[in-house]
């Protein structure tokens, strides 16, 4: 593989994402409005639910909403990940993934821009959230803003490469509706992007557990700990290897010899 | 060296046996013509050909590279056009090329300075800028043979692209990617339409997935109409 093809390569898908996801504006509004609204109407009514308890990495007492948003930013990277991972099925079935499979480059490299591609084009939305958060008196230290770019580049990578594994082993487009509301909603409810730990811990152990486990909750605090600059090890541990092998499972999904897209009668 | 060989190739679906025992090349500057009515395996074929998935059993080489073993140099030496339309509707047509250019390594100014070449062999070079959900399906496969040609393949598949065109868009097509053979392109040319054949073309007929008869189109029919023998060959002769 010649590096100066690769990265023409990589440039072109990321334009082409980023033409796509700005012409989409429904989504792109979406994007936005669905955070805003949890944070607007939903945490208000939470304001006093985490009592006068001190949750790392907060040194304070703190309102339900700045306690939400990394939640919610964390929804922002899960929503966007599954929704492009509904883009390669749909580029599948229009027959457009077909020009990017039959490109002169390795799959692993090919699919690799394309989640690279899809975690940039949602990073802009996510910081104009971050901005109009402040008026919800959500207003992390000013270097946070900077601290948190890593954090939400691996949690997206994570993610998308979630939604592409999905992708491979998805057949037609309509099963996509059914494997998001079995994925986005169980992952996002039962993490710790809505209450920490300890409070599901109360409720239901069993609960705190499967949050525990999930990689969503680890991805939630790794861009909370990053926002308020501090780095959480066990989290990005878990994060990165999450991805590695969500990407694994995408790239043998999508290996010409192996993985259901091998078994798959010409469409 | 030839530009294509398949060797003993077979491949199947589950129960369904889709390619059984194919063989078939195709000489440089060549145009091959892969014939066979719907559901013979034509793109099943032409799918394992570009690599989208790998064959059971079986070889093929692209100009000496096997497409399993060895796929980047034979896919860059690959153009193709797709039964199915590959475009992006909502893209324009010169952002098609672009993104196309890039995928075969191509900065954005040498694969605009081709795209326009390239259209405008085709006739379309006045839409670059248009949506390409504005274009009609006859100027769509022109963007598409276009497209399939901007990283300058030596040898070029289409695959069933004329299925949905009136005559004077086929007739068009096939025109242009004739003569791109004298200028050293290969062409493997599949369809279901006798009327695309040429009798000095190199003929494969594929019925249920394998191979009834490979030669000279002429050789073919001799004596009969080419419809007749292909009627024949697969088995709907009166």
């Amino acid at each position: 593989m010649k590096m100066r093809y690769a990265m023409h390569a990589l440039a072109g898908i990321m334009r082409r994402e980023m033409l796509r996801f700005i012409g989409q504006q429904g989504r792109f509004a979406a994007a936005i409005v669905r955070p805003l609204v949890w944070l607007g109407i939903f945490a208000v009514g939470f304001r006093s639910v985490l009592g006068l308890s001190i949750i790392p990495p907060y040194e304070t007492y703190i309102l339900y909403e700045v306690y939400i948003v990394p939640g919610l930013v964390g929804m922002m990277l899960l929503f966007h990940g599954m929704q492009n991972s509904l883009s390669m099925v749909y580029d599948r079935e229009m027959g457009s993934m077909r020009v990017l499979l039959t490109a002169p480059l390795p799959r692993w490299w090919l699919l690799g821009a394309r989640l690279l591609a899809n975690t940039v084009t949602v990073l802009p939305i996510v910081y104009l959230f971050l901005l109009l958060a402040r008026f919800w008196d959500v207003r992390p230290p000013a270097f946070g803003y900077g601290a948190v770019l890593p954090a939400l580049i691996l949690s997206g990578l994570m993610l998308g490469a979630f939604g592409l594994a999905l992708s491979s082993f998805i057949r037609q487009l309509e099963n996509f509706a059914g494997v998001m509301n079995f994925v986005i909603f169980p992952m996002f409810f039962a993490s710790t992007a809505l209450y920490p730990l300890w409070r599901l811990d109360e409720v239901s152990p069993t609960l705190a557990a499967i949050a525990w486990a999930n990689p969503f909750s680890h991805a939630v605090e790794l861009i909370r700990f990053a926002l308020y600059l501090q780095f959480e090890p066990m989290a990005f541990a878990i994060c990165a290897l999450a991805s590695a092998v969500f990407f694994g499972f995408a790239v043998w999904g999508y290996d010409p010899g192996q993985g259901f897209w091998a078994r798959r009668a010409p469409e | 060296m030839t530009a294509l060989v398949i060797d003993n190739l077979s491949h199947g679906f589950g129960a369904r046996q889709a390619l059984s025992q194919v063989n078939l090349s195709v000489e440089p500057g060549s145009f091959t013509v892969l014939l066979g009515p719907n559901g013979a395996g034509k793109t099943t074929l032409v799918s394992l050909v570009t690599g989208l998935y790998n064959a059971q059993q079986g070889d093929i080489r692209i100009f000496d590279h096997s497409i399993r073993r060895n796929p980047l140099p034979a896919l860059a030496s690959l153009g193709v056009v797709f039964q199915m339309p590959t475009l992006d509707l909502d893209m324009s047509v010169e952002q098609n090329m672009a993104y196309h250019g890039s995928l075969h390594g191509l900065s954005r100014r040498e694969a605009n300075e081709r795209a326009g070449e390239e259209l405008d062999r085709l006739g379309v070079g006045d839409r670059s800028r248009d949506k390409v959900r504005s274009l009609s399906g006859g100027m769509r496969r022109r963007v598409e043979i276009a497209r399939a040609l901007l990283h300058r393949p030596k040898f070029l598949i289409v695959d069933e692209a004329t299925a949905g065109l009136d005559v004077a868009g086929r007739q068009l097509l096939l025109k242009h990617v004739r003569s791109l053979c004298s200028e050293g392109l290969s062409v493997l040319w599949a369809t279901h339409m006798l009327e695309e054949v040429d009798p000095a073309d190199q003929l494969f007929v594929l019925h249920k997935g394998q191979v009834r008869w490979a030669g000279q189109a002429r050789e073919l029919a001799s004596g009969r109409t080419l419809e007749a023998a292909f009627l024949n060959l697969t088995g709907h002769a009166s």
